[in-house]
C-alpha cells in the first residue's frame, strides 16, 4: 500500500515533469545504446580476428618433434655418471616424423570423453614445378570432412567444393596465392616434386583462401591417401593428430597429460597462440572502459536532473513531511523516480542498441583476406544486454542516492517559514 | 464536552544559537482540551510560529516536554513522528501548500492513503464527504493551480480532516486571503468546533479572528503573557 502510494507520487512527479524526465532518460539510452552497439562490434570484430587463428587451430596437437635425443649414449655409461657432460655437434637422430602406432593412439582418443574431435594430418614439404622454376610448398595430406567439421576448412575454399580431395583421386586444393603464382585454375594439372625427388600430377579441384596471404602462398591440401602416395610411405602414416577439446582453459594440462602417456610432443593453443589471448583481452577492457564512461556521463546528467527537481518540488516535499510522509518516505519517491528513469531509458537503450548493432551488421564489409565475411561482424551476446540493462539500473541508483537523500532531510519548517 | 486533554506542553524552551544565542521562546506552559477552539495571537516575532512548529512535531530542537494525546513526543524517531503528524494532526497553512501534480481530490486523499487503514475507495468516499461538508464538491476533480487562493485553503482544511486527527493546527490560515474568503474560511472553522467539536489551535495576528474563538493565548517576546 506504502508503496504503490509512493510509486503513485512518484509518477505524478514524473509526468508532471516529463521533458526533464525525457532529457534524463535520453541520456541513459544513449549510453545503454553505445554500449551495446560498440561491444558487440568490438567482440563481433574480435571473435573475427581470433577466428581467423583460433578456428584453424587445433586445442592441442600431437607430433613428433625432430630434435637431438634427450638420452645421448654417455650419460648411460657408468664411468661419466659422475660428471656433467658437455657433448658438442649432437646432430637430431633418425627420429621419424610420424606417429608411432597412430590408430592406436586414436582409438584410446577415441574414447576420451574430453576430446570432442580427432583430425589426423600428414605435413609433405613438396616442390611445385612452374616450368623451369620450383616453388616451394606444403601438401597439408587431412581428413577433408573431420577437417572442415573441426576447423572451418570448407568455409575456406572459395572455388571447388572440399570434400573433391577425398572423391577425386590424386586431387588438390590450391592457395589462392600458390595457385596464381602457378597459374593454376580448377581442372588443371600441377606437378610437384617431392624432397625424395619423385614427380606427381595432381589434379587442381579447388582454391582456399585463409585470409593469411603469407600461408595462402605456400600451402595446399590434399586428402590423406594421396599424400601418403606422395610420400611413399603406408596407410597409418600420419604426422599430426589435431584435437579440439570440450574445454578449451583445459587444454595444456591435458596436452602434457597426453605427451606423457602417448610418449609425443604435444602443443596446447595457449602455448602456441598466446599472442591473440592478450590482443583480445586488451581490446574488450577498451570497449568496457568506454561503455562505462559513457554510462557514468549519463549518470551525472540524472543526479542534475533529480537535484533541480528537488529544489522545484521543496514546497512539495514540506508538505508530504507535514502530512505524515517520513524522510524516507520521501528518499524512496526520489529513488523511485530516478530507477524508473534507468529502467526507462535502459529499456530503450537496449531496444535501440540492438537496432544499431543490426545497422552496423549490414554494413558491406569486403576484404580480399576475409573471403567469408561481407558484413561488418556483430555479435549479439546477450550478456551485452544483461551488463547493460543492470549497469543503468546502477548508475540511476548511485545517481538518485544523493539527491534522494538531500529530499529526505529536507526541515519542512524551514520550508513552510521561509515563504 | 469531555476533558480530554489533547495537547500539553510543559517548560518549552527554545534558542536560536546562530550567530548569538537568541531565546525564542521561554518556558511556555499550558494545555489544550479536546475540543477546544484556541488562537495564539501576538505580534510578528514573538515566537508563536516557533511554537506551533514545535507543538507539530515538525521542530524536535527544543528543551521541556511535548505530550499529544498523553503520549510524549521527546525521543521518538522521525518516522514515528511523520506516523503522529498523519494520524493525529491536520494541518493548515497560510500558503496553501497543495501538491500542483495532483488533483484537489487526490490532496485530499494523500494523508488517507498514507495512514493506510482504509481501503483507497474508503478513503476516496471519504475525501468526497469532506469536499461535501465544505460546500466544495465541485472543485474535486480540478488541478490544485487551476485553483483560487479561498479555494486552495478549503481544499487544504478538507486534507486536514481526512484521517479525522484529535488537532487541527492552522498557521495563519488567513493571513493570505481576503476579507470574504477570510469569512468563509472562519466560518468553516466555527462550524468545525461548535457541530463536531473538532479541536483547534490556531495561530494568528488577526485580532478580530482571534476574537471570535473560543481561548485566546496571547504571547509576547517568546512568552503567554495572558491565556
Amino acid at each position: 500500500m506504502n508503496l504503490l502510494l509512493i510509486i503513485r507520487i512518484a509518477k505524478s512527479l514524473l509526468v508532471a515533469r516529463w521533458k526533464q524526465t525525457l532529457v534524463a532518460a535520453i541520456g541513459v539510452t544513449f549510453g545503454i545504446t553505445m554500449f551495446i552497439a560498440l561491444l558487440g562490434f568490438m567482440t563481433g570484430l574480435n571473435d573475427l580476428l581470433d577466428g581467423l587463428i583460433l578456428n584453424r587451430t587445433a586445442h592441442i596437437r600431437l607430433f613428433n618433434e625432430i630434435k637431438p635425443n634427450q638420452n645421448q649414449p654417455i650419460n648411460s655409461a657408468r664411468e661419466f655418471k659422475a660428471g656433467y657432460n658437455f657433448i658438442r655437434s649432437i646432430k637430431s637422430g633418425s627420429i621419424r616424423q610420424e606417429i608411432y602406432n597412430s590408430n592406436a593412439i586414436i582409438e584410446a582418443l577415441r574414447k576420451d570423453g574430453r576430446v570432442t574431435g580427432i583430425a589426423p594430418k600428414i605435413t609433405a614439404q613438396v616442390f611445385f614445378n612452374d616450368g623451369a622454376i620450383d616453388i616451394t610448398g606444403v601438401i597439408n595430406g587431412i581428413d577433408a570432412q573431420a577437417e572442415s567439421n573441426l576447423f572451418h576448412f570448407g568455409e575456406y575454399v572459395t572455388t571447388g567444393n572440399p570434400l573433391d580431395v577425398n572423391n577425386v583421386s590424386n586431387s588438390i586444393i590450391l592457395g589462392k596465392g600458390l595457385a596464381a603464382k602457378l597459374l593454376a585454375n580448377v581442372g588443371d594439372v600441377v606437378y610437384v616434386t617431392t624432397v625424395k625427388q619423385e614427380r606427381f600430377a595432381l589434379k587442381v579441384v579447388g582454391f582456399f583462401q585463409s585470409g593469411l596471404l603469407e600461408l595462402d602462398k605456400v600451402q595446399s591440401y590434399a586428402s590423406i591417401g594421396t599424400t601418403q602416395k606422395i610420400l611413399g610411405k603406408p596407410t597409418n602414416y600420419v604426422t599430426d593428430i589435431q584435437l579440439k577439446v570440450t574445454d578449451i582453459e583445459l587444454a595444456p594440462s591435458i596436452a602434457k597429460e597426453y605427451a606423457h602417456l602417448f610418449q609425443i610432443d604435444a602443443e596446447d593453443i595457449q602455448t602456441a597462440n598466446s599472442q591473440f589471448e592478450t590482443g583480445s583481452f586488451v581490446r574488450s577492457l577498451i570497449s568496457y572502459a568506454v561503455g562505462i564512461v559513457l554510462l557514468i556521463v549519463a549518470g551525472f546528467g540524472i543526479y542534475n536532473i533529480l537535484n533541480m527537481m528537488i529544489y522545484e518540488k521543496m514546497d512539495s516535499i514540506a508538505i508530504l513531511k507535514a502530512t505524515g510522509f517520513s524522510g524516507s518516505d520521501v528518499s524512496r519517491i526520489f529513488m523511485v523516480i530516478a530507477l524508473s528513469i534507468g529502467l526507462f531509458g535502459g529499456v530503450l537503450g537496449l531496444l535501440f542498441g540492438f537496432l544499431l548493432s543490426f545497422m552496423i551488421d549490414q554494413i558491406p564489409f569486403n576484404t580480399a583476406s576475409l573471403p567469408t565475411i561481407k558484413t561488418y561482424p556483430i555479435n549479439y551476446n546477450p550478456i551485452f544486454y544483461f551488463i547493460g540493462s543492470s549497469f543503468s539500473l546502477v548508475t540511476t541508483y548511485i545517481a538518485g542516492w544523493s539527491p534522494a537523500r538531500k529530499a529526505s532531510r529536507v526541515d519542512p519548517v524551514i520550508i513552510i517559514r521561509g515563504k | 464536552m469531555s476533558n480530554t486533554i489533547v495537547l500539553q506542553a510543559n517548560h518549552i524552551t527554545k534558542s536560536f544559537h546562530d550567530p548569538v544565542t537568541i531565546s525564542v521562546l521561554k518556558e511556555i506552559t499550558f494545555s489544550i482540551a479536546e475540543g477546544e477552539f484556541v488562537s495564539v495571537t501576538g505580534k510578528s516575532g514573538c515566537g508563536k510560529s516557533t511554537l506551533l512548529y514545535i507543538l507539530s512535531t515538525m521542530d524536535t530542537d527544543f528543551e521541556g516536554d511535548l505530550f499529544i494525546g498523553g503520549v510524549k513526543m521527546k525521543g521518538k524517531t522521525e518516522q514515528e513522528l511523520a506516523k503522529v503528524r498523519n494520524q493525529k494532526i491536520g494541518f493548515v497553512f497560510q500558503f496553501h501548500y497543495l501538491l500542483n501534480e495532483f488533483t484537489a481530490l487526490e490532496n485530499i486523499m494523500l494523508p488517507g492513503l498514507k495512514l493506510g487503514s482504509y481501503s483507497e475507495a474508503e478513503v476516496k468516499e471519504q475525501a468526497m464527504d469532506k469536499l461535501r461538508k465544505l460546500d466544495i464538491e465541485k472543485l474535486a476533480g480540478k488541478k490544485a493551480n487551476q485553483l483560487s487562493g479561498g479555494e486552495k485553503q478549503r481544499v487544504a482544511i478538507a486534507r486536514a480532516l481526512i484521517n479525522e486527527p484529535s488537532i487541527i493546527m492552522c498557521d495563519e490560515p488567513t493571513g493570505n486571503l481576503d476579507k470574504i474568503n477570510s469569512l468563509k474560511v472562519f466560518d468553516i472553522f466555527k462550524k468545525l468546533a461548535e457541530d463536531n467539536h473538532q479541536t483547534l489551535l490556531i495561530v494568528t495576528h488577526d485580532m478580530e479572528f482571534a476574537q471570535n474563538t473560543h481561548r485566546i493565548i496571547e504571547m509576547e517576546d517568546g512568552r503567554i503573557i495572558r491565556q
